[in-house]
């Protein structure tokens, strides 16, 4: 018997810290990573999930043209860099934040509307710990009319 | 020695546990993976864009939002007009988990285009349409009395109402997907997808389709329409491998609208990327050629109003 309460009790223990780091993730985003994209508006999908170090993320998403669109992309403490690249169909790069100081943000436009791959990866660490951190990444749109 | 034996089992159950969350997730992961590659061959050929997809750990479609759905078919030139977003009436009607998702993004897209011709008594009838949506479908404090007071209080400016908007979207998306129900959150989405897609077909009206800004906007949906092909079939079987009957039903719904999708042509150029250092906003020049004749666009218009209508019943 005080077994089996032994694993009932350790099982939602699991089940609580796999939920309070998703709450975590969400509240990141909503309240943090949100903020980048001011002064556009925030399209009000979300995106996010827990990255470790070494780990990779892709989004694929219409963007059309008439409107201003921000990207920004995120990590949440201890993963303060994020890398990402925007692609298009020819599998040519459109920016790359590594060429911009790891920049959160990119704005642009479109002249014609187009389908793009927002190519994301948590670099790897320095090593200096034994084990690789992980902690939440979201990538979030604004929009504007032009 | 009592004690050491407790402890030593306590560590065994432990481990125990680990392993086995450890290999539920692993066995998860291959299984997404294998379900994953099985269908890479259907798309392959056609899009070029989803090429070396399974090399990322997390793969994220992303569709217009029910705002930005909103904000393109206004900015297409489209005019406001009531008797095409759904009756608030029809609340009571929805009782299902499909009907009520589907409702929810649809009723979404209904207050995010009110709001943006500025109908503040239609945005107050469709917030609350839609908080009913919400909360039917328990998705708790996706809006809540204060998010319907600060949209009072607010019915004048429509910067704070799209901000309201954008955030109760958030919150209920993000509600669905952080508490394991992903397959919810996409048919909110296609919902509130579709009823754009109406709102948009049904207000072209009878003159050539030849420079029509707000058609030109309506075939390329086409694009947008992989991405929901996509989202569907990821989450056409939970984790479990146990199919869901709601995507596998919608995906079956979508027949009609995907043989006129496939009827139109959307070809687009390589992009060539010019900085503007004075407004840090690039721009990405590019040219589409849209290819679509009068009789499919009317197939196109009459597939959607049929998914409608059977989504609002």
């Amino acid at each position: 018997m005080k077994k089996i309460l032994l694993v009932l009790f350790l099982t939602t223990l699991f089940i609580s810290v796999n939920n309070s780091i998703s709450a975590q993730c969400k509240g990141y985003a909503k309240k943090l990573c949100k903020l980048e994209l001011i002064p556009y508006i925030h399209d009000g999908n979300y995106h996010a999930a827990i990255l470790t170090e070494g780990e990779e993320a892709e989004l694929y998403k219409t963007f059309y043209s008439g409107q201003d669109y921000r990207i920004a992309v995120c990590g949440a403490d201890p993963l303060n860099i994020v890398e990402f690249q925007v692609i298009d169909a020819y599998k040519n790069v459109l920016y790359d934040n590594r060429e911009h100081n790891n920049a959160r943000i990119w704005d642009f436009k479109l002249e014609s509307s187009q389908q793009l791959k927002i190519a994301v990866k948590v670099p790897d660490g320095t090593g200096e710990s034994e084990y690789p951190a992980s902690a939440c990444v979201a990538i979030m749109f604004g929009f504007k009319e032009n | 020695m009592r004690r050491n034996c407790s402890i030593s089992n306590l560590t065994k159950i432990f481990f125990l546990i680990l392993i086995f969350c450890l290999g539920t997730r692993c066995a998860s992961d291959k299984s997404k993976q294998k379900h994953k590659d099985a269908n890479m061959a259907d798309y392959l050929s056609e899009d070029d864009i989803f090429d070396d997809i399974d090399k990322a750990k997390k793969i994220f479609y992303a569709l217009p939002s029910p705002l930005e759905t909103a904000m393109l078919i206004k900015s297409a030139g489209a005019t406001y007009d009531e008797q095409l977003l759904n009756s608030t009436q029809n609340t009571g009607n929805y009782t299902t988990n499909k009907s009520l998702a589907l409702n929810l993004g649809i009723y979404t897209t209904d207050l995010s285009f009110a709001s943006l011709f500025d109908q503040a008594q239609a945005s107050v009838k469709y917030m609350e349409a839609a908080r009913k949506m919400a909360e039917d479908l328990d998705i708790t404090d996706a809006i809540d009395d204060q998010t319907v007071k600060r949209l009072e209080e607010n019915l004048n400016n429509r910067d704070v109402i799209m901000d309201i908007i954008s955030e109760t979207f958030l919150n209920s998306s993000s509600y669905l997907k952080e508490n394991d129900r992903p397959a919810v959150a996409t048919i909110v989405l296609v919902g509130g997808w579709i009823e754009g897609l109406y709102i948009a077909t049904q207000l072209v009206d009878d003159k050539p389709i030849e420079n029509n800004k707000l058609v030109d906007r309506i075939a390329e949906q086409k694009l947008s329409f992989k991405i929901v092909q996509r989202m569907l079939e990821e989450n056409r079987k939970n984790q479990t491998g146990e199919e869901n009957k709601d995507i596998t039903e919608l995906m079956s719904d979508l027949t009609g609208l995907k043989n006129a999708f496939d009827k139109i042509k959307v070809e687009t150029s390589e992009i060539k990327v010019e900085p503007n250092t004075d407004t840090n906003v690039a721009t990405l020049r590019s040219q589409t050629k849209i290819t679509i004749t009068k009789p499919v666009f009317d197939e196109l218009r009459e597939a959607v109003k049929t998914l409608r209508t059977n989504f609002v019943q």
